[in-house]
């Protein structure tokens, strides 16, 4: 059980309590029986005092029966039941107390002036028993509250943490120096194409910037980045790249985090393709079933080759992302069998609304 | 004086096409093979015997250091070739003559080649060390990298048996063959994790998990066998540092 901290509020009612029910009481006792006034003031605050307890006490029972769980009858049989057995023991003590002050000098009847209000101090009891209780629900409520903005606070931080994480990692510098080392070649051989591909890395670069801000993109969205992406790399590799797709059209309206298959593919070229002298394939499927959209990104690869490679942190920052989103309603699994490396995700489709 | 010959070693065609194109202008260079991949790499260096070699680093399967420690370096000018700034560093440390990093400058090309036109190399690295200067400082290799004639073999660490110094050489035993590697094997030693190789011999490194059992042998000393049946010696020193490796598995 969490370790109960007094904040500033909670000692400024538990004083204000303390006081204010022993006046009270002081008041009861004072006027009409006639204790006469600075005994009942200290004779008030001092059973006040005890009352604190039980007050104190609340504070349990009304964690153990959260608001919102428990149902009413429950709740009113809890608070009633305590109210009246705790006020029913304050009452026997306070009986006992006044009892023993009967015999100090200047406290003489103090015993009288008590059995005298008898039912009024019960009532106030019960009462002030009562208040505690709501005052703690209203305490708790608050702290829950904060709670859960700090949550959510944490959440939307971590989530601008990995779409800056993966931002940094698409601008990937070797992928952009060896483009460019592929455009200086083709200054000479075949300058049409040097200036395509100079625009098609200027255009994919323009859009992976541009996507971090965004919270979600229509798949048809990520697909056209991918495009580009792969335009370039094919001119590095040649035949060395092949790229097989297979998307099914409902899936293309779906809305997703940016920037989550990109990573997929770099991965599957530095760790795949790159690794294979006579170079591989990639292959990538989109298919919505129903209320799911699962999208898997296959690669064939070398599983000896470059083995110490496979930290991942590409992966490791789709799969935070995902969860960022989506919490546990999404899944992302990487596998490898034989030849063929795979990574799997699946999360709730939605969909753009129709403009 | 006559030409000289050049090799251009990298896995992308069009990098491969711009070194041509820099170097149509140097008549004094012929290029005397183009290769893709490091395997094609080792083949065409015993061929052609190039005076000068261009060098990708990132290839795959066999990276520009792994073909560096296959090849006859004595009358070899090496420029590495590379969009990855971290082996700039290490160019040197293995004797390289300059390294171009992509996007390269025709200024800069010239420079590199000036240089070693000009520049007397070094003494070349063991294998070991070349091999060494290439890994992360902390990590041991995964794979030896061997020739046969101009085949390139890569053995699998966890699948080599044993090492034997032959006078200048090593012979690596592996799934039961027999490799031969131009390395001391001190320097194999200390390519290798320490925690699974040891030195049980002046001329002898085993794979601790390779060996079965070890038995006296004759009056003073020892002998490992290995799961294979193979035998081989173990010193007194060689004994004691094999007994510490086993007591610290404990």
């Amino acid at each position: 059980m969490a370790r109960i901290k007094f904040t500033g509020a909670q000692h400024l009612i538990f004083w204000l309590g303390w006081i204010g029910f022993g006046l009270v009481l002081a008041g009861m006792l004072h006027v009409k029986p006639g204790m006469p006034v600075l005994n009942a003031i200290y004779f008030g605050i001092g059973i006040s005092g005890i009352a604190q307890l039980s007050a104190w006490s609340a504070g349990f029972s009304c964690r153990t029966a959260p608001l919102a769980k428990t149902p009413s009858w429950r709740l009113a049989l809890t608070h009633l039941a305590a109210a009246v057995l705790l006020t029913l023991l304050w009452m026997q003590l306070t009986l006992f107390l006044a009892k023993v002050m009967n015999a100090v000098s200047g406290w003489e009847g103090t015993a009288s002036y008590v059995t005298f209000r008898t039912g009024l101090i019960f009532g106030a009891g019960i009462f002030y028993y009562l208040l505690s209780v709501a005052i703690n629900y209203a305490l708790i409520a608050q702290k829950e509250s904060q709670k859960a903005q700090e949550l959510a606070l944490e959440s939307s931080m971590r989530a601008r943490e990995a779409e800056l994480s993966a931002l940094k990692a698409q601008i990937n510098p070797h992928f952009l120096y060896n483009s460019l080392n592929s455009i200086s070649a083709l200054t000479s051989i075949d300058p049409a194409r040097a200036r395509e591909m100079c625009v098609s890395l200027a255009d994919f670069l323009r859009l992976t910037l541009g996507m971090g801000e965004k919270g979600v993109i229509p798949l048809r969205e990520e697909l056209g980045l991918l495009e580009k992406y792969c335009a370039i790399e094919k001119v590095r590799f040649g035949e060395r790249l092949a790229l097989k797709e297979q998307v099914e059209e409902s899936a293309k309206n779906c809305l997703l985090p940016p920037l989550l298959l990109q990573p997929l593919f770099e991965n599957a070229v530095v760790h795949g393709i790159a690794q294979m002298p006579e170079g591989g394939w990639i292959c990538l499927k989109a298919e919505r079933s129903g209320e799911r959209l699962m999208l898997t990104v296959e690669n064939s690869w070398d599983p000896e080759a470059g083995s110490s490679r496979r930290n991942g942190v590409g992966l490791k920052n789709v799969q935070r992302r995902l969860e960022a989103r989506y919490g546990s309603a999404a899944q992302l699994q990487a596998s490898a069998e034989e030849n063929v490396f795979r990574v799997t995700m699946q999360f709730p489709a939605e969909e753009e609304a129709k403009k | 004086m006559r030409k000289w010959k050049a090799l251009i070693v990298d896995d992308e065609e069009l990098a491969r096409r711009l070194l041509r194109e820099m170097l149509a202008q140097h008549a004094e260079i012929e290029i005397a093979a183009e290769c893709g991949n490091g395997m094609d790499a080792v083949k065409a260096a015993a061929e052609h015997k190039p005076d000068l070699l261009f060098l990708d680093v990132q290839m795959p399967k066999l990276t520009g250091f792994d073909v560096l420690e296959l090849i006859e370096r004595e009358n070899t000018a090496v420029i590495f070739v590379t969009a990855y700034d971290q082996y700039a560093m290490k160019a040197f440390d293995v004797h390289a003559v300059d390294y171009l990093l992509k996007p390269y400058s025709r200024e800069r090309f010239e420079a590199a080649l000036e240089r070693a036109k000009t520049q007397k190399t070094a003494k070349p690295l063991d294998a070991g060390e070349l091999a060494a200067a290439a890994r992360p400082a902390g990590q041991f290799a995964e794979r030896i990298v061997v020739k046969d004639g101009t085949k390139v073999t890569l053995i699998p660490v966890a699948k080599l048996d044993y090492a034997e110094a032959t006078d200048d050489y090593v012979t690596l035993v592996s799934e039961g063959k027999k490799h031969l590697k131009q390395q001391t094997i001190s320097g194999l030693e200390m390519a290798l994790d320490p925690a699974q190789f040891v030195r049980i011999h002046r001329s002898y490194v085993v794979n601790l998990e390779r060996v079965a059992r070890i038995e006296p042998y004759g009056k003073d000393s020892k002998v490992a066998i290995l799961a294979n049946g193979a035998r081989v010696p173990v010193s007194k020193a060689g004994f004691a540092r094999l007994k510490e490796l086993l007591e610290e598995k404990k």
